[in-house]
Parts: C-alpha cells; sequence; structure tokens
C-alpha cells in the first residue's frame, strides 16, 4: 500500500485499502474558517436541526483567516457567526480576531492597515496556523473548507480541501465517504542548489504533469531529498498539490516530522498522541518521477494557471509593475528570511507587498537581528510594504480594500503565493507569476522577472 | 425528474477556475441565507475576463442567467474548494454543466449540493459550439443534440450521481434512501 492508501484503511478501520475503494473513514480533524464556516454551519443546522450539536467539539478547528481586514460589514459579520457558534457549542480550538468572546469583529479603516488589529488568540492563516497551534499530526485525518489543506501532508496525515455540504456532514457525524486517490510518485533526491528554493521544487513537478496532471491523484513525496529539506519546504510543496489538480500530498515521516510535531502539541496542549505511517515495500504507483534537486533552478509558473513553467533566466524580457511575498505556501518566517536575504541593503523598484501569513511570524521577524537591524526592518528599509495584520490578504484578491489586492487592470505581479488563475489577486485583466521568495525579491530589485542567483553574495 | 433540458448555452474553454465562476470578493455571501444565495447568482462567471468573454453570463442588473447550460473544456471548477461555485451557478438557474473533465473538488460539490449535473463529454463541444447556439440534453439518454446541425453527441452517463443530483443532494439522497434519518 502506498502511504495515503494505509492512512485511509486505518481511518475505515480495514487492514487494507487500494486505489478505487470507496471508503467512510473517520475524521481526526474539520477545520474551517471565515468564508467557508458561516455556509457550513448554515448546512449543519438546515440538516442536523437548530439545537443539533457538533460530533466532536475538540476536533472542530475554527480559524478566521480569509476576509478579516476590511471594511466590508458582511465579511467582518461572517467572523461573528463563528464566534457564536463556537460559543454555542462550546467549541475551544476557535482562534478569534478578538479578545472579547462577546464582541463583535470590526476593523477600523481609519487606523489603516500596517499596524496590528487582532487580538491574543488570533492565528492567521489556517494551513500556516494548523501547525503551529499543534492540530497537525503523522497518520491522522484532516479535512478543511479550503483547496489548500492538503498542505498538512507535510506532516504525513491525509489532508483535504472539501465543500460546506460535505464539511457540514463531518461536523454532524465525523464521517466522509472517499474514495482512495490513485500515488504519483515523486522520490527527490540530492540537495537544492543556492537560490533555489522548495518552490521551485513544487513549480518543477506541476510544469511536468501540468495542471490537471494529478486529478483525483495523491502525490507522494519522499526519497533522501525529501527527507533534507525543513517542515517549512515540505509545506511549501504539499500545499501545492491542488495545484495540479491533487487531492492530497503525503511526506514520509522522519525525526524533524516528530521533532516539530512533538515540540507544537506540548506547546498548545493539544493531543499528543499520534501513529505515523511507514513506507511499505510493495507500493503501487500509477506515475514515477525523479527529481534531482541539484538540478532544478529558479523556476516560474507564468498566467494564466500553474503548470505553465519557465526558468527565472528566461524570462528577463517581462517587465512587472508589483511583488508580493505572502500565503499559506510563501509567508512563513523561512520565506521572509530568504526574502530579506536578497533585499537587504538594497531598495526595490516596483510596488512590493509583504504579508506573513500569522501573527508568530510577525513577531519571529520582528525579534531576529541581523546585526543591529531585525528581518522585518530590513524588509521596510528596501521599501517592502510590510503588514502585521497576518492573513490570506491579497492572495485570493477579496474585498477591494484589501492589503495588497490589485485593484488596476494589467498589472503584472511576482508573487510567492500559490496560485495564478485569471483575476486571482483582484483585478480580471491583471497577470500573476508565481516563484520562489528568492525570485520575487530578485525581480522586485529589477521590476523584471530575475533570476536571484545574480542577487546573491552581496 | 425532469430528463431533457432545451436551451441555449453558454460557452467557456479550457481551465475555467473557480474564481472565473465566482470572483472571491463575493465570497462574503453565505449561501445558506436565501437573499445571500439569490445575489450569488448574479455574479455567477463574473470572474471572466471581459476581453476573452464580452457577452457576460449573466447580464448586468439580472440575477439569473439566460443560458441553463454551460459548456467547458479541461479542468473545469479547478481551484478553491468554494461550494460557493456551483451554488452560483445553481442560483443563476444554470442546469448543468458539459465539459471534457472536471476538477475533482467542483465536481464533488455539483453532487453534494445537488445544484447542477456535471456532465463529462469527449468531445471538445467547447470547440464546435458557440454562446448562444440551442442544445437539447437528454440525461436518460446521455447525449446532446446541437439544434442548427442536428449532430448527436454523447456524454459519460451520471451513473450514481444523477439520484443525489435528482434528489437535491447528499443530505436529500441520503434521507430519501434511508441512509439517515428523516
Amino acid at each position: 500500500m502506498t502511504l495515503t492508501e494505509k492512512i485511509l484503511a486505518r481511518a475505515a478501520g480495514k487492514t487494507s485499502a487500494q486505489a478505487g475503494d470507496n471508503l467512510w473513514v473517520n475524521a481526526d480533524v474539520l477545520m474551517t474558517h471565515d468564508v467557508c464556516g458561516p455556509g457550513t454551519i448554515g448546512v449543519f443546522k438546515r440538516e442536523f436541526g437548530q439545537a443539533a450539536k457538533v460530533w466532536d467539539k475538540n476536533k472542530i478547528v475554527i480559524i478566521p483567516d480569509h476576509y478579516i481586514f476590511t471594511a466590508d460589514s458582511k465579511s467582518n459579520r461572517n467572523v461573528d457567526i463563528l464566534r457564536d457558534f463556537s460559543r454555542e457549542q462550546g467549541i475551544e480550538y476557535f482562534y478569534d480576531v478578538i479578545d472579547d468572546a462577546n464582541g463583535h469583529w470590526v476593523f477600523d479603516a481609519a487606523k489603516g492597515n500596517m499596524k496590528r488589529q487582532y487580538g491574543s488568540r488570533y492565528a492567521g492563516v489556517c494551513h500556516t496556523a494548523l501547525p503551529q497551534k499543534g492540530h497537525t499530526r503523522p497518520g491522522e485525518i484532516l479535512f478543511g473548507t479550503d483547496s489548500h489543506t492538503c498542505m498538512a501532508g507535510a506532516f504525513n496525515q491525509f489532508a483535504t480541501g472539501i465543500g460546506n455540504t460535505d464539511a457540514g456532514f463531518v461536523m454532524g457525524t465525523g464521517k466522509l465517504l472517499l474514495k482512495v486517490p490513485e500515488s504519483m510518485h515523486f522520490r527527490l533526491e540530492g540537495r537544492l542548489q543556492p537560490g533555489v528554493m522548495a518552490k521551485d521544487i513544487i513549480l518543477h513537478c506541476i510544469g511536468e504533469i501540468g495542471f490537471d496532471g494529478a486529478t483525483y491523484r495523491a502525490l507522494q513525496f519522499d526519497g533522501e531529498g525529501a527527507l533534507n529539506l525543513s517542515i517549512d519546504d515540505r509545506m511549501t510543496i504539499a500545499n501545492m498539490a491542488i495545484e495540479a489538480g491533487g487531492k492530497n500530498a503525503m511526506f514520509e515521516f522522519d525525526s524533524r516530522t516528530a521533532e516539530y510535531v512533538d515540540a507544537r502539541v506540548k506547546l498548545n496542549g493539544t493531543k499528543s498522541t499520534y501513529e505515523p505511517v511507514l513506507r511499505d515495500k510493495n507500493e503501487k504507483f500509477v506515475y514515477e518521477h525523479v527529481v534531482d534537486l541539484s538540478q532544478l533552478e529558479p523556476t516560474v509558473a507564468c498566467h494564466p494557471d500553474p503548470g505553465q513553467r519557465k526558468k527565472a533566466r528566461d524570462m528577463g524580457d517581462t517587465r512587472l509593475d508589483r511583488a508580493y511575498v505572502g500565503s499559506c505556501t510563501g509567508g512563513k518566517t523561512s520565506d521572509f528570511v530568504e526574502f530579506a536575504r536578497v533585499l537587504r541593503g538594497k531598495k526595490v523598484v516596483i510596488d512590493t507587498f509583504g504579508v506573513p501569513a500569522t501573527p508568530e511570524i510577525v513577531r519571529d521577524l520582528q525579534s531576529t537581528y541581523w546585526g543591529n537591524t531585525t528581518i522585518w526592518e530590513v524588509l521596510v528599509n528596501a521599501g517592502v510594504q510590510m503588514t502585521e495584520n497576518a492573513g490570506c490578504a491579497a492572495c485570493l484578491g477579496g474585498p477591494v480594500d484589501t492589503f495588497g489586492r490589485i485593484n488596476k487592470s494589467g498589472i503584472k505581479c511576482i508573487s510567492a503565493t500559490n496560485r495564478n488563475f485569471p483575476g486571482r489577486m483582484g483585478d480580471k485583466e491583471s497577470q500573476v507569476f508565481l516563484a520562489s521568495p528568492m525570485t520575487v525579491a530578485a525581480s522586485a530589485l529589477t521590476g523584471r522577472v530575475t533570476d536571484p542567483r545574480d542577487h546573491l553574495g552581496n | 425528474m425532469q430528463s431533457v433540458f432545451t436551451g441555449p448555452v453558454y460557452v467557456v474553454r479550457d481551465n475555467i477556475d473557480t474564481d472565473q465562476i465566482i470572483s472571491a470578493q463575493f465570497l462574503n455571501l453565505v449561501p445558506t441565507i436565501p437573499e445571500e444565495y439569490e445575489k450569488l447568482g448574479s455574479h455567477a462567471m463574473d470572474g471572466l475576463p471581459h476581453s476573452l468573454y464580452p457577452v457576460r453570463f449573466v447580464k448586468d442588473g439580472q440575477l439569473d442567467s439566460d443560458y441553463p447550460i454551460l459548456v467547458g473544456g479541461r479542468n473545469f471548477g479547478c481551484g478553491s474548494s468554494r461550494e460557493h461555485a456551483p451554488i452560483a451557478l445553481g442560483s443563476a438557474n444554470c442546469q448543468l454543466v458539459l465539459a471534457e473533465s472536471f476538477a475533482r473538488i467542483f465536481f464533488r460539490n455539483c453532487v453534494a449540493t445537488g445544484e447542477l449535473y456535471p456532465c463529462e463529454i469527449a468531445d471538445r463541444l467547447c470547440d464546435v459550439l458557440k454562446t448562444g447556439d440551442v442544445v437539447t440534453v437528454d440525461l436518460d439518454a446521455a447525449t446532446v443534440t446541437a439544434q442548427a446541425t442536428g449532430k448527436v453527441y454523447a456524454f459519460k452517463p451520471l451513473g450514481d450521481v444523477r439520484p443525489v443530483v435528482d434528489a437535491g443532494g447528499l443530505f436529500n439522497f441520503a434521507r430519501q434512501s434511508g441512509m439517515i434519518a428523516k
């Protein structure tokens, strides 16, 4: 069995499973957020009754993160719907924007969108916050009302995105009918060269199979090269399985996984036991690809989909108007560190935005010093507009007053985010080019798509 | 249940993602609140660039589309898991989508919500038909007939998906078939 088959079999109470089997699997965690949570709650109440109780209040995690720092009244109301429901159901893992359990969330546009406007429990982008807050564990089943839920595959667990109706069903029953996906095998060998990042690995893989090349399938990443990757890097890769149409991503369990997960469940007092799945000798894959990491170069996915792969060094003629670093896949501490390494002591020449994924990442950047300067200050000094209001922000456009949103047609933006279909970051006639934080940084310095290896070693 | 649908088609190309089906800025609308459900329909397919799609799926100021049938290419509905996408189409009175292939979560959301029938068709109808052409779709026979040419195209029968959409989605189907209590 593949790692995915093993986890699904276990969650269905069976000794074995193979691709194509339809199984009722038990959920370990159901995650929802402000965009799909209110609708999920609506489905749950409509179908199970106004007085119904969720199947297990300790297994539901609610993380507002999408449309938070906006004056749009409906978006603010949606956070209140989550708060009312969490209180009514006694859901502890609700990471509210505000500290007042009986309050209402209202974004104060007059205060601007750079300084923090959230309370002590706010967690930021759900997929980055889930592991930070101790909700990802090897061997478990995670359902989330968001397509990038697959990011938790980095932790050797089955994690996939579902719609509101399915989520309403899980909320009431704790189960979901799933078809076991076929697995595609990506064996990673060697190590990345300087200037090349995890984002380049996944953009390479998606380019290899096409943006629908993994539809209905699992993507298994393993091998010595995968074990050499940090947890952040594994998250970057797993996050974008969906950009090839994949159902889930899956990494092997190792000492790095254990170290990260053990530290986080301890820090947060969440469930500490788990049972990882280990590889069998007789795995059946429908596709095999070996990636020699040492041969990869800085890679870009061009408008209008994540499969339009090119090398950064071949794109010097592409002029840009804007650069952006942020989101679940590209807004982690390590992403900003590499972003800052390229920008240190220099100035960007196009509008450049930085949105850390979570408040913890904001704190990391503001408390880590290079000499007498924090990483945050390095970025600000380089001309990056850094907001403390961690969240999804302009990665998916959002309400028109969203920080960094593209509100003008014809704009070309290079971005460390995960998706670049038309209109993804705002205006329908804008274009988004996906790249690593280092490539985004180098491009921000020149105003053209630029290979970061030309800007290393200052 | 209704098996035959006749009406003008709205034709789109490959990789129509959920942002083009319903722009992210309208995800502040909650589909289970009736007036917001209606409003979602008025924005259906609003994310298509005007430069590529000058004829709009829903005319400005209207809640419903004049096109009950959508025709797409490969990978229709890729991108996010937002259920707002099939819901916006259903709310705009779109009854079925004929596409060469579907993205997984969108297909599942069509069925779970019962908003519309996702029909997989091997022929690239998006190369053959143009917006406004009238077709007749017969779900029992699993065929599409183009009115102008009389040409008949077969699509993959919906199988177990059909009764779930007929029933109005997963929960209704589960109740009707005794899988969960009424």
